[in-house]
């Protein structure tokens, strides 16, 4: 599967990362070796293997449904760049 | 709607899991906490934190699956979401995707035109995100993360309703459903339970589907209805013009009764799933879901169902008095208490349930729980109409005084001396009486008038300030003439 240098802008630009033109073409080549890597592991014959979703064998660890946790967030604010009322100011998001 | 189009529709339902904790933290879900009191380290993505899945949020959706009949994946997976927004710290949602807990299962609902079965796609466990208050804060945006991380099970339905009463139908007895099985409180104002419409047309006859647009975030019945029809209007002017429905996402403003395009989402429908490496598989044996089933309650079909067999009631007045939890057991207790052998008493204490205690509760603004009048004291009063010692029509005003906390019906019929008269002697009295004073009336029944003898009842009911018995009244009255 060949990765097109408007494909890696476009990932660039979902994951809100700005690269520059010379970045781009660096970052292809990069992806490149990555997307040959997988093309071979394609090639091994899975047929009848499960798919496989997480590296460990292991199954989920479970917590019971009770509350554990005190509230913090004067604590937790104290990093925020801008807090008023008790919420988290942001650049203003126009839906 | 015109009958050359026809619509299709699916939803995809959010209902917040009653958990006391979130999904994947210890913090309260309590609604209506001081902003981001309840926002743990996990809530809001500091570093280096790790989720851990709650075992009520999976034992809520292994119950939902059970109930719909669909089947509980032995290995599920969670997955990443990725989008950018403020209210979501993490940058991801955590989702299910390719292999969510519940899959298949129908909801069964009853329209005018009869029953149909829906068909479920899936439903799968994910965590909410938080709230943006967009008020004024210095023409910033607040951010809210108490609802980050709240559970949620996202219902969805195959593309199966054809109108929006199917699809209010649909979404009413999936309502219904998740509270009676105790794992949503249903409650929309608090957006505890929600919708997303995915509505398109396509000509009569076709069986390729049109092109569909997103409703978001309905969280009404009845903006669900009008959303839809203004969306089917909308589509079929489009395509009737030569125009084309895009794919895209859009939001009903109920204050206008419009659906609008959601034009800042362009590019967010590239959510870039993959496996979350922070959860291994959720594996749920056959042993939990065996525990599961054999805590679940008797589901509204099966109730229903019984009820109509057991006490021999009509459809209609099953499914009201099946309606709820709390109105079964009402309907039960209140059969219960009647005495044995009266065999209309079961079908007495629905019409009671549906006319007189539904229009108190209802002018009150009371529910069923809630009621005045109990089960066993609405049980008393029918069984003192079903042996006839009062009339239905001094039943009513029993009940109205039963309502106002004058006692159980005996002591009320007792204490006013409604006891029905039935003693032949006082009821000939009674005619007697009446005859003589109306000479007029007689003679026009003997001529042939048949409204004199209703008449003549209707004096003889007057003089006896009701208590006569109606039936026995009729016969004598009809043999002294």
């Amino acid at each position: 599967m060949a990765l097109t240098l408007d494909d890696v802008r476009r990932i660039a630009h979902l994951a809100r990362i700005d690269i520059d033109a010379d970045e781009a073409a660096a970052v292809h080549a990069k992806l490149g070796t990555i997307f040959a890597m997988i093309d071979e592991l394609n090639a091994v014959d899975t047929e009848g293997v499960a798919p496989m979703s997480h590296a460990q064998d292991m199954a989920m660890p479970l917590r019971d449904d009770a509350v554990t946790e005190s509230d913090h967030h004067a604590l937790y604010q104290a990093q925020a760049p801008a807090v008023e009322d008790g919420l988290y100011l942001v650049p203003r998001v126009i839906e | 709607m015109n009958a050359r189009w026809e619509v299709v529709i699916g939803l995809e339902t959010h209902a917040q899991l009653s958990t006391a904790a979130k999904i994947f933290s210890g913090a309260s879900t309590a609604f209506g906490a001081a902003p981001n009191t309840q926002a743990a380290a996990v809530d809001i993505a500091l570093p280096g934190v790790l989720p851990v899945l709650n075992r009520g949020a999976v034992e809520r959706a292994i119950r939902f699956g059970l109930a719909v009949g669909g089947t509980i994946a032995p290995s599920s997976v969670f997955a990443r979401k990725n989008y950018f927004y403020p209210d979501l710290p993490k940058g991801y949602q955590i989702s299910q995707y390719e292999i969510p807990v519940v899959q298949g299962g129908t909801v069964t609902i009853t329209t005018p035109a009869g029953e149909k079965t829906v068909r479920l796609t899936r439903a799968h466990l994910e965590e909410d995100a938080g709230k943006s208050l967009h008020e004024d804060f210095h023409g910033m945006t607040g951010i809210d993360l108490n609802r980050a991380g709240t559970p949620l099970l996202e219902i969805v339905s195959e593309p199966d309703l054809r109108s929006a009463e199917e699809a209010v139908a649909y979404a009413r007895t999936l309502h219904a459903l998740v509270r009676w099985i105790g794992i949503c409180d249903g409650n929309m104002q608090e957006g505890s339970f929600r919708c997303d419409a995915n509505v398109s047309v396509r000509p009569a006859g076709s069986t390729t589907l049109g092109t569909r647009a997103e409703i978001k975030n309905l969280n009404s019945f009845r903006f669900l209805e009008r959303a839809i029809q203004f969306e089917v209007r909308r589509q079929v002017e489009l395509i009737e013009d030569g125009g084309k429905v895009v794919q895209e996402t859009r939001l009903y403003d109920p204050d206008r009764d419009e659906t609008r395009s959601m034009r800042s989402k362009e590019d967010a429908q590239d959510y870039r799933y993959f496996p979350d490496p922070d959860l291994p598989p959720l594996v749920i044996d056959a042993a939990w879901i065996a525990r599961v089933k054999a805590s679940m309650p008797e589901l509204p079909a099966a109730k229903k169902a019984r009820f109509e067999s057991q006490y021999a009631l009509a459809s209609a007045d099953a499914a009201h008095v099946s309606a709820s939890p709390e109105l079964a057991a009402y309907y039960e207790s209140a059969v219960a208490a009647l005495p044995a052998g009266i065999a209309n008493g079961p079908k007495l204490v629905a019409n009671w349930m549906q006319g007189e205690l539904a229009a108190s509760l209802h002018r009150a603004d009371l529910d069923i729980a809630q009621s005045p009048v109990g089960a066993a004291a609405l049980g008393g009063l029918i069984a003192r109409i079903a042996d006839q010692t009062i009339s239905g029509k001094l039943a009513k005003d029993v009940f109205d005084a039963m309502w106002a906390g004058e006692g159980d019906a005996d002591a009320i019929i007792a204490a006013r001396g409604l006891r029905q008269i039935s003693d032949t002697g006082a009821i000939d009295a009674l005619i007697d009486g009446v005859l003589a004073a109306n000479p007029a009336i007689v003679a026009e029944f003997h001529a042939g008038k048949e409204k004199a003898f209703n008449a003549l009842v209707g004096k003889v009911m007057a003089a006896s300030k009701g208590k006569a018995n109606p039936a026995q009244v009729n016969a004598a009255l009809r043999s002294k003439l």
